[in-house]
């Protein structure tokens, strides 16, 4: 009978071993990690490592399977996702360690939160009730606030924290009323009831509990007009809590509209795709223009993070599945790309040096070609240049948009990709074509970051020039 | 091997680019060797595709065809016909005059710069001989990257502003035809251009579809008004890039009509080519006037091209008033070979005109026409093949360039006495304004200590210009296996641009 039950909670492997480990982590540095700083780092590694082998061992279930009374569900998406979550976070961590090693920061507690943040991420990707949903955000939520805040010496830290707490905090509040209005209308929490229930779109109470749902998911995900908070905390976080903010976190809120929107709300899509279709189109056109003005590089990579959240809202806002598959496409492309991106910044600093102004980066050609090259490879995708993924990323979205007669919308993409491209130029002509200041110190060197950043940009290369299976995969767990 | 010929084109190139690129500046003798191997191979390998083409049929010839994205139909589908056959040898001819005369010239990151020229010369082999519109625009954009570095790293004073300017101005182009091609992918299902062809579109999509498309080829080509970028890119560019722009990107716009416009939208074409035909009128006469007041060389002949490439654009969009007014497709047919003939010609000149000024350049350090005056007298042999190379810019008979300036004139002649008149014009115009040029840089006395101690063309370079030389007259002597070449496949286009695609 017990042995049934453990059985039959295989799927949720991950999240099980996950909890597990964060709890022999948080043991592990009381015991060692304070004798030997750095054990912590290499211990959470290895959880990563093995819990994406575990994942690939028993989370890769053929069908949709729902477990703990309807609260949980195992899909070939969630195992995806979770699958790309250890890896995210385990390539994230480890071009992080020499920066926080500089900073007096490599300490058990950041890989705690971190493990914890990418549990929220878990519970989210396989959030099957309102309850988990809202738990999984909570989770996520509460580990990033203590991450972006983890520099205590720092006061601009402190002061974005605040800031995203304070707002976070109410986003939050806002899809608890959004949620308790829709469990109000069905009496349910199952998202998978709700589906069945809700399909009177256009009804006072339905586009009420949207509009909270949509603002709360548009504050997490950064899109505009709610997006004040994003620019603050990639620039006043530590660059390694950037690293984390801009990457895994995307993976859980992809999750969020899909489950809770694409899914749970699916009889009502006509009131939201038209909700969040302003939101896409004002996201997209801040985020890409704003960028041009900015001088600080993790606030140009904000504010084109929220460009690129735009069009990943564009495929939302398709309505279909052709849709979420190019949202799910442009999600982890985007993850890919920025992951290298934020490594460069990550590599390119010093202890005491923060290397987050643009002028930094002139003549890095010169001083690193290595770190150039990855960089360029990352602008030129973000960019949506091939031979490069981005650029598949947004063909996807196009084409999804196309499907659905958006030709407003098609027309609003192809021109903003050329207004990213300019300032996404500006970087390469910086490290290509100035000339190195004298000033600048040397960038760090660690052998197996570097080793990894180069699989990181080559992959961006390789899933360029044979886009075939990372799309089918999109498609296939979508449908 | 000859199952695989046009992969070989693409990839060799892209291959040894990438060796060159590895092997570092600390290795420049022996990447400079790879490189000129590589360009080499590159053009022999590109001979058995004129020698085993069969010029019977306007089918795609050494077809190759494998999956490349299942999920959108994609396929890596190559082929060559008698429009882009004549265009990927020209573009193997190219490569090499740029990396020979690059040898000592190029000293910060020569090896890299001889590596972009080679990942390019491949992509640009790819956007000639791809069938599938995805695997097209994929070449189609991965080209700007090396060239935008290219400008940008061993360019002139103003080089950003002139890449930044020729990256955001061809890529604006660009995505609007993406998102065109994406369209009817949404319609037909895959990305074949055969099977665009075939679409049937109503005359209000082939509207919107024929703008996208005029927008990515007329900034390519580039037509009067959205040619600002180019004066800017190639007078900073260095004398390779130059060479390349207008011997073979300019040639991506005038392909594009010819393989998207005509035969996708052929009733907007019927419709607009009013529109095109005034837009290459300007450019062949207020270009040409432009041109003739230009003090820098390069600017002078970046005018040059785009007056030149008018007559591409005017060639192949004259065909609605001549099967309008005579109601043949043979006509139609002639001003299509002379846009064709055009842009292999202009590939040569232009691009031998370019390494005349880059061989002053080198040893001057100056591109305006003032700094020269004499050069004759110190350099005759450039002199001579300075002059051969303008007068085909002038289109003399007996050069290449005047064989295709006579058939789209004589085309032009057919459809409206008016547009023969004004394309005539452009003989007067280039006349001036490449005599005045030649005037004053290469006769006349020795005008400064500059000039007087200037020293004769080198070998490589002779060899470079003599090779051109020889093929600029060949074409202007002998275009006949050109013309034949490209017989099936105009006429075939000729067919296909006068149908109609409306649905009934």
């Amino acid at each position: 009978m017990i042995m049934t039950t453990l059985l039959s909670m295989s799927p949720a492997i991950p999240e099980i071993y996950l909890a597990f480990a964060i709890c022999v982590v948080l043991l592990f540095e009381v015991f060692v990690g304070v004798k030997r700083p750095g054990a912590t780092s290499t211990l959470t590694l290895l959880v990563l490592v093995v819990g994406a082998a575990l994942t690939v061992g028993y989370a890769d279930v053929g069908q949709r399977e729902v477990l703990f009374h309807g609260m949980y569900v195992a899909d070939p998406l969630a195992f995806v996702l979770k699958l790309a979550g250890f890896l995210v976070v385990a390539v994230g961590l480890l071009y992080s360690r020499m920066y926080l090693e500089n900073r007096d920061m490599l300490r058990g507690e950041y890989y705690v939160l971190a493990l914890t943040a990418l549990l929220g991420i878990f519970v989210l990707v396989s959030a099957n009730s309102l309850l988990t949903v809202y738990i999984g955000v909570e989770l996520l939520a509460l580990s990033v606030y203590a991450m972006v805040a983890f520099d205590r010496e720092s006061g601009v830290a402190a002061e974005s924290a605040m800031k995203y707490f304070v707002l976070s905090a109410i986003a939050t509040g806002t899809l608890l009323y959004g949620m308790s209005i829709v469990y109000g209308l069905t009496g349910t929490l199952d998202l998978g009831v709700i589906a069945t229930k809700l399909t009177t779109p256009g009804s006072l109470g339905v586009v009420l509990s949207l509009a909270f749902i949509v603002v709360a998911v548009s504050f997490k995900f950064g899109a505009v007009p709610f997006h004040m908070w994003l620019p603050d905390v990639y620039e006043g976080a530590p660059t390694s809590v950037t690293l984390f903010v801009g990457t895994a976190p995307k993976i859980g809120y992809f999750a969020l509209i899909l489950r809770l929107l694409a899914h749970g709300l699916a009889g009502t899509s006509v009131d939201w795709t038209l909700m969040l279709t302003p939101i896409a189109v004002l996201t997209v056109i801040v985020g890409y223009v704003v960028a041009i003005a900015q001088s600080n590089l993790k606030r140009m990579l904000a504010y084109s993070t929220i460009g690129h959240v735009g069009f990943i809202v564009l495929g939302f806002v398709a309505g279909t599945p052709s849709g979420y598959t190019a949202a799910l496409y442009y999600t982890l492309v985007y993850v890919l790309v920025a992951l290298a991106a934020f490594g460069v910044i990550l590599l390119a600093s010093r202890k005491g040096f923060e290397a987050d102004k643009l002028d930094h980066y002139k003549g890095l050609y010169k001083r690193d070609p290595l770190l150039a090259l990855v960089m360029m490879v990352t602008m030129f995708s973000f960019a949506a240049v091939p031979p490069f993924v981005g650029f598949w990323a947004k063909l996807r979205i196009i084409q999804a948009l196309w499907e659905t007669h958006h030709i407003g919308l098609v027309v609003l993409a192809v021109v903003m990709s050329v207004v990213g491209a300019f300032y996404y130029l500006r970087v390469v002509k910086l490290m290509y074509f100035d000339p190195p200041p004298d000033s600048l110190p040397a960038t760090l060197r660690p052998l197996g970051s570097r080793l990894v950043i180069g699989v990181n940009a080559a992959a961006v290369l390789a899933l360029g020039i044979l886009p075939g299976p990372l799309l089918d995969l999109c498609s296939r767990v979508i449908h | 091997m000859q199952a695989h010929l046009l992969s070989l084109l693409i990839w060799l190139p892209i291959a040894a680019g990438v060796a060159v690129l590895l092997l570092g500046e600390s290795r420049i003798a022996v990447a400079r060797w790879l490189s000129l191997l590589a360009a080499i191979a590159t053009l022999v390998l590109s001979f058995p595709l004129l020698g085993h083409f069969d010029t019977q049929t306007a089918a795609y010839q050494f077809v190759e065809r494998a999956v490349w994205i299942p999920r959108f139909n994609a396929f890596y589908a190559l082929g060559v016909d008698g429009i882009s056959l004549p265009l990927v040898v020209l573009t193997a001819v190219m490569t090499i005059p740029v990396i020979i005369t690059a040898w000592t010239v190029i000293k910060a990151r020569a090896a890299q710069y001889f590596a972009a020229f080679l990942i390019m010369e491949g992509l640009m082999i790819g956007v000639f001989s791809a069938t599938d519109a995805l695997l097209f625009y994929f070449f189609w954009e991965a080209m700007l990257i090396p060239m935008f570095l290219i400008i940008g790293i061993w360019g002139g004073p103003r080089r950003v502003y002139a890449t930044i300017k020729f990256f955001l101005y061809t890529f604006l182009g660009s995505v609007f035809m993406l998102a065109a091609l994406i369209y009817m992918y949404v319609k037909a299902g895959n990305y074949a251009i055969a099977s665009f062809q075939s679409l049937p579109l109503t005359l209000e999509e082939q509207r919107w579809i024929f703008a996208a498309f005029m927008l990515a080829f007329a900034v390519k080509v580039p037509m009067w008004p959205v040619h600002t970028w180019l004066p800017d890119a190639h007078v900073e560019a260095p004398t390779g890039g130059s060479v390349i722009l207008a011997a073979i990107m300019l040639k991506m716009g005038g392909y594009g009509f010819l393989r998207f416009s005509l035969p996708i939208t052929p009733d907007a074409c019927r419709e607009l080519n009013l529109f095109v035909i005034t837009l290459s009128l300007i450019a062949v006469i207020y270009i040409g006037f432009v041109a003739i007041v230009q003090t820098d060389m390069k600017k002078l002949i970046a005018y040059s091209s785009i007056a030149h490439m008018g007559f591409v654009t005017l060639g192949a969009f004259v065909v609605y008033e001549i099967v309008r007014t005579t109601g043949q497709i043979q006509g139609a047919a002639m001003g299509m070979d002379g846009a064709m003939v055009q842009m292999i010609s202009h590939g040569l000149v232009s691009g031998a005109l370019f390494l005349c000024v880059g061989v002053l350049y080198d040893r001057v350090h100056s591109r305006e026409i003032s700094a020269y005056g004499g050069v004759i007298n110190t350099m005759p042999i450039f002199a001579a093949f300075m002059v051969t190379f303008a007068l085909a810019n002038i289109g003399l008979p007996g050069t290449s360039g005047f064989v295709g300036e006579f058939l789209v004139i004589l085309a032009s002649f057919k459809a409206s006495f008016w547009y023969s008149t004004l394309a005539a014009v452009t003989l007067i115009l280039a006349a001036s304004y490449t005599l005045w040029l030649v005037k004053r840089v290469v006769y006349g006395p020795i005008a400064n200590d500059h000039v007087a101690q200037l020293t004769d063309l080198n070998g490589r370079e002779f060899v470079v210009l003599g090779s051109l030389a020889v093929l600029v007259l060949a074409v202007g002597i002998w275009p006949e296996p050109l013309l034949k070449i490209m017989e099936p496949s105009i006429h075939h286009l000729v067919t296909q641009a006068i149908a109609t695609k409306i649905p009934v």
